[in-house]
């Protein structure tokens, strides 16, 4: 465990990567990122707390059943999302003209509207879910297997 | 000996590489084979809605791509979680 200092900011910081990692998932259809890359932006301020606080302190608050239901959730909800649009095709994106995500932007350059894309959006906070939970998980367990311990149920 | 005939193998091998890359690619900004770029650029904000044409070809188009991307995913953290929690088990059982 790291001084006081460095628990208070990485503390504070970790506001900020939340946010932001938010930012990159939920506009992944908009702009440059999505699930993949904002789920590794907030694993990556997990890994700050790993580094300010040790290994054993923070696998109180991120349970290893907490990160496998939040894993499974966000694989399922891909997959189902994925299945739904079975009607016409695989991964069809049924909900393009639909009350939800559903408004479609015109065509060419456009500044851009959070409420389009069908369901790429919540594909997107699926696979964020999941690499969110996944990566953590693996980040705690190797800090874990180094000093010893092991993760708790 | 051997080793000569090792260099000789390793130039003529990278020889060949350099020269198909430097040669053989086509010059940049005119794909062969373009067809599938120009419908998915002209059609993606009409038919997916989305703004960012890599986002809908990742989740829409090319989507069974991203179902094994994910699945790849999960073996790893599965695998990860196997196999550094078992050492204890083990230790408690004997």
């Amino acid at each position: 465990m790291l001084s006081k200092i460095v628990r208070t900011v990485a503390n504070q910081l970790m506001l900020f990567i939340l946010i932001f990692g938010l930012y990159v998932i939920a506009h992944g259809h908009l702009t440059p990122g999505g699930g993949f890359q904002g789920g590794a932006v907030v694993v990556s301020g997990v890994v700050m707390l790993l580094v300010a606080f040790n290994a054993g302190e923070l696998k109180k608050s991120l349970r290893e059943r907490f990160l496998s239901i939040m894993e499974s959730t966000g694989g399922l909800v891909f997959v189902v999302l994925a299945f739904a649009g079975l009607g016409t095709v695989f991964f069809y994106n049924f909900l393009v003209g639909s009350p939800i995500f559903g408004d479609i932007p015109i065509p060419g350059p456009n500044p851009g509207n959070l409420w389009t894309g069908g369901f790429i959006p919540l594909m997107n906070f699926a696979v964020g879910l999941k690499v969110v939970a996944g990566l953590s998980a693996v980040v705690l367990a190797l800090a874990l297997f180094t000093s010893g311990e092991e993760m708790e149920e | 000996m051997r080793k000569v005939i090792g260099l000789v193998l390793l130039i003529v091998v990278v020889a060949f590489v350099v020269y198909g890359v430097v040669a053989l690619i086509h010059p940049f900004g005119y794909p062969s084979q373009s067809d599938m770029d120009d419908y998915i650029i002209d059609n993606a904000q009409n038919q997916t809605g989305s703004n960012n044409v890599v986002a809908s070809v990742v989740f829409d188009y090319r989507g069974l791509d991203t179902l094994g991307e994910a699945t790849i995913l999960f073996t790893a953290v599965t695998g990860v979680l196997l196999l550094l929690r078992t050492l204890k088990h083990e230790e408690d059982r004997s």
